[in-house]
């Protein structure tokens, strides 16, 4: 339930950290999907700024993240600062500014499982795919996360796998993982020089 | 006569006839399963179980049905599967998977073997398996608010009925409100949600408070990192959840509740918008509630994650559409809460109790528990134990009867070495604490708080300063940022512990942490900041040693903090022809010794996973953790210097 990106904005509170970015449409038929599925949403609800997180929740279920077009149709929607979209999106851990991956992985760091070295899980994963949680990798195939207590203790330490929560996820379960995935170590590199 | 003519009672007792009807019809001299899927069960692997029963059953052409259930609360035997057949008592089956389905349908359905290899327990007692009733923890157990959990489908409205649900709505219907609130408030019940509030004086004070309309909100925000029964008790039973938020919104007078729930909690969303569906059609909510004056509607809102907003004031900050900040009290909510209107903000827990205690009476709820803190204690049993799970007991249970009876101890011979209580606003309770009575103000007294109900239990290989750590490093991040303190104290207060557990810190430091932790309690607005040193303050009052080795020493006693310490393999065991390690290095960190041909770990290389230790055969058993890091052998490291010379 906590990402990472809170911590981004804990640290603007003090001033120490620099602003979450905030992700555009990569090009005109994205834009136009981006502002067709917002505007789909915001027709359920009335304009009323306590209906704000239930449509940025609509939005991210559609779109998966929450691009700058979406938010700015929001506040334009509710009549309110484009300021105050953001604030409230980068408070709540569930929204995202950054796409999802294809694959979504979530490590547990809930009590159990940062015992039982859900913090090693986490940094076999970063080794693997090379990011850091909250973010996704550059081909999108990525996207790396924590998350609290998942409910499955007992299996600890958990990692949820697009949406299935794997029990045992120790370093070498991370490689077994992204094997099942055909990812393997170097494979992409080793690829892209090939075709050169 | 019209429907709406009808006194509450009566209505209800036509609704009633029909649950049970249905389900005598659903389980009366008939074979049925019932399988555990809440989210521990489906980690588990319940939904291949809950279709390999479906497809054995329509398969042989069974008149047999699969109820899928809640959570019972057993999670260390996930898939959890309970059969009732004829001439048999109900049986609960661990661990099951498809094979073993398939085995328990061939041969308890089809014939008369209840595979007694594959069984935890009986539910009742009898003279053919053992029961649940001859288990040392049923000594200690009491369900109240988890009677039904993992007994009843919780999609089926039905069932919760004819088990005595929505009889204290149909009871209380016919009562005055104010005697509603008294009899909660006879009944001593105090609020789950953390602080021990008592609940009828709460609903007193919004009764009171005249304007309208008033709310009600189910807090089930759990945001807890180690804590999960709240959503087990939505996932398993719902309505017990929704007809105590009706009773309370009758007794205090409101028009609307609220369920503010984890978005992070998919199935809990889906069983209750399932749940309140089924009441709205049953008149059980909606207008005129079973025919008389009273309505009332209830509506899910979906909290977006940030531990905060589990506090009332940001929790309604947040149902208005503002990021969730806490603002000060008073005015408290249940005066001026929800759209600035009195509001009564209740934990899912404290709600599930109140249709019981309208049910069985003050009294009986008083006779259980303590003085000053009657009923149960409801804890999510997890870490370094064997039964991992939900626990109910009586309050005044002590933490050695739950651990150890209870929960059947620590498991792989380790010892106990604390207790984390309350997660990251409780603390971490020692040995010398087991004999403490469980309640409110005992634990409040030892340093931890009842808080949400996460018990994490620690063994000897659990480093108490890496504990407060990782309370502290989530604080940090949850910290909402309005107050000085909470937002920057926190911060030092984690980079101090930072420093000790990379062996860093100074001496004088442990004093600037416990000044620290006093100023933060006081000059924060909500309990987040002021509760926020509760972890490191109890490490320090009862293993201050520790902190005092990490510092002077840069060890880690319980090899945990992974900048103390070192993998090291020890020549003396490592059997030369043996690489099973090697391979198994994430890192491919480990070499062989050039002529001695014994494994060496390249310090330089190694990330800490402790993968080779586990991959190391128990019979030679030679990788070890060190602590500090120099304990390493000199000529180990020279090995290495050799082997990069070509
Ligand atoms: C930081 C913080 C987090 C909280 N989280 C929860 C929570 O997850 N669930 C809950 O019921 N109460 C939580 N509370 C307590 C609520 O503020 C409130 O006291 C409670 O919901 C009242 O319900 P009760 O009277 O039934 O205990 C939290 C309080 C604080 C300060
Ligand atoms: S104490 Fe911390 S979390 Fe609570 S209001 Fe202040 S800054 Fe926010
Ligand atoms: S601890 Fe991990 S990285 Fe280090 S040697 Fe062992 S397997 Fe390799
Ligand atoms: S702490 Fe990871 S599943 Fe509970
Ligand atoms: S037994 Fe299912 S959640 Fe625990």
């Amino acid at each position: 339930m906590f990402l990472d990106k809170s911590r981004q904005l804990r640290q603007n509170c003090s001033g120490q950290y620099t602003m979450s970015k905030v992700n555009s449409a990569a090009n005109e038929k994205e834009r136009k999907h981006i502002v067709k599925e917002t505007e789909t949403i915001l027709k359920r609800f009335t304009r009323k700024k306590q209906y704000l997180i239930p449509i940025l929740q609509g939005v991210q279920g559609k779109l998966g993240y929450l691009p700058r077009e979406s938010m700015l149709k929001i506040a334009d929607y509710l009549g309110i600062a484009a300021i105050d979209v953001y604030s409230v999106v980068t408070f709540y851990n569930q929204f995202r500014l950054n796409p999802p991956g294809k694959h979504s992985i979530r490590v547990c760091l809930g009590t159990a499982c940062h015992m039982k070295g859900g913090y090693i899980t986490l940094d076999a994963w970063k080794r693997r795919l090379k990011i850091d949680s909250g973010e996704t990798t550059p081909d999108r195939e990525f996207d790396l996360d924590i998350v609290a207590c998942v409910g499955c203790c007992t299996m600890a330490p958990v990692t949820v796998v697009d949406e299935k929560p794997e029990g045992q996820v120790e370093p070498t379960r991370v490689d077994g993982l992204l094997l099942g995935f055909g990812y393997e170590e170097g494979k992409k590199e080793k690829e892209k020089s090939e075709s050169k | 006569m019209k429907a709406s003519e009808l006194p509450a009672a009566a209505v209800f007792r036509e609704i009633k006839e029909r649950a049970e009807s249905h389900v005598r019809e659903l389980k009366q001299n008939k074979t049925y399963i019932m399988v555990g899927a809440a989210t521990c069960g489906r980690a588990a692997g319940a939904l291949d179980v809950l279709k390999a029963f479906r497809e054995e059953i329509k398969k042989h052409n069974l008149d047999c049905p699969v109820i899928e259930v809640g959570c019972m609360g057993h999670c260390y035997a996930e898939p959890i599967v309970i059969i009732g057949k004829p001439g048999y008592p109900a049986i609960c089956y661990g661990y099951v998977n498809p094979v073993i389905a398939e085995r328990l349908v061939n041969e308890f359905i089809l014939g008369e073997n209840p595979c007694p290899e594959f069984v935890i327990g009986a539910l009742e007692a009898n003279d053919m398996l053992p029961s649940f009733q001859d288990f040392p923890r049923a000594e200690h157990e009491q369900k109240i608010v988890l009677k039904n959990c993992g007994h009843i489908d919780p999609a089926d409205i039905e069932q919760y009925i004819a088990a005595g649900g929505y009889a204290g709505l149909a009871k209380i219907l016919g009562m005055a409100p104010q005697n509603v609130i008294d009899e909660v408030k006879k009944s001593g019940l105090r609020g789950r949600g953390g602080a021990g509030f008592p609940t009828g004086i709460k609903w007193q004070y919004c009764r009171d408070a005249k304007r309208t309309p008033r709310y009600v909100i189910c807090n089930a925000d759990e945001g807890d990192p180690g804590a999960f029964v709240d959503r087990a008790i939505l996932e398993s039973d719902p309505h017990s959840v929704i007809e105590g938020i009706i009773i309370a919104g009758y007794g205090v007078g409101a028009r609307y509740g609220y369920i503010y729930v984890r978005a992070e909690y998919p199935l809990a969303v889906a069983r209750l918008e399932t749940a309140l569906k089924q009441a709205k059609k049953l008149n059980l909510t909606g207008s005129h509630v079973l025919g008389s004056d009273f309505s009332f509607d209830i509506q899910i809102f979906q909290g977006s994650g940030a531990f905060v907003c589990g506090e009332e004031t940001a929790l309604i900050a947040s149902i208005e559409g503002n990021a969730g900040m806490p603002r000060y009290r008073p005015p408290y909510p249940a005066v001026q809460g929800l759209f600035g209107k009195p509001t009564v903000v209740n934990n899912v827990k404290t709600l599930a109790y109140v249709p019981r205690i309208i049910n069985n009476g003050a009294e009986w709820f008083r006779g259980i528990g303590s003085r000053e803190s009657p009923g149960t204690a409801v804890f999510a049993l997890a870490g370094k134990i064997v039964n991992t799970g939900m626990v109910e007991v009586p309050m005044g249970t002590t933490l050695r009867q739950i651990i150890f009876n209870v929960g059947s101890g620590i498991p792989n011979k380790k010892s106990f070495k604390a207790v984390q209580i309350g997660g990251p606003s409780g603390g971490c309770l020692p040995e010398a604490a087991l004999d403490l009575p469980v309640d409110f103000d005992s634990l409040q007294n030892a340093g931890a708080i009842m808080g949400s109900g996460g018990m994490v239990v620690c063994d000897e290989e659990d480093c108490m300063v890496e504990i407060a750590r990782y309370f502290l490093e989530f604080t940090q991040r949850e910290s909402c940022g309005k107050c000085t303190f909470c937002r920057l104290g926190t911060k030092q207060m984690l980079e101090l512990l930072a420093d000790f557990t990379q062996g860093k810190g100074k001496i004088e430091d442990i004093d600037l942490l416990e000044k620290l932790a006093g100023e933060i309690k006081a000059g924060s607005l909500c309990q987040l900041g002021r509760t926020a040193p509760n972890p490191i303050l109890t490490t320090l009052r009862y293993f201050r040693q520790e902190y005092e080795e990490h510092i002077t020493l840069g060890r880690c006693p319980a090899l945990m903090c992974q900048d103390l310490i070192a993998y090291y393999i020890l020549p003396d065991k490592c059997e030369r022809s043996c690489d099973a390690c090697v391979g198994e290095c994430t890192v491919e960190a480990i070499y062989s010794h050039p002529k001695k041909r014994y494994k060496i770990i390249d310090q330089e290389k190694c990330v800490k996973c402790g993968t080779c230790l586990k991959a190391c055969p128990p019979q030679y058993n030679a990788i070890v953790k060190l602590s500090p890091p120099s304990e390493v052998p000199e000529d180990n490291l020279k090995e290495k210097a050799q082997k990069s010379k070509p």
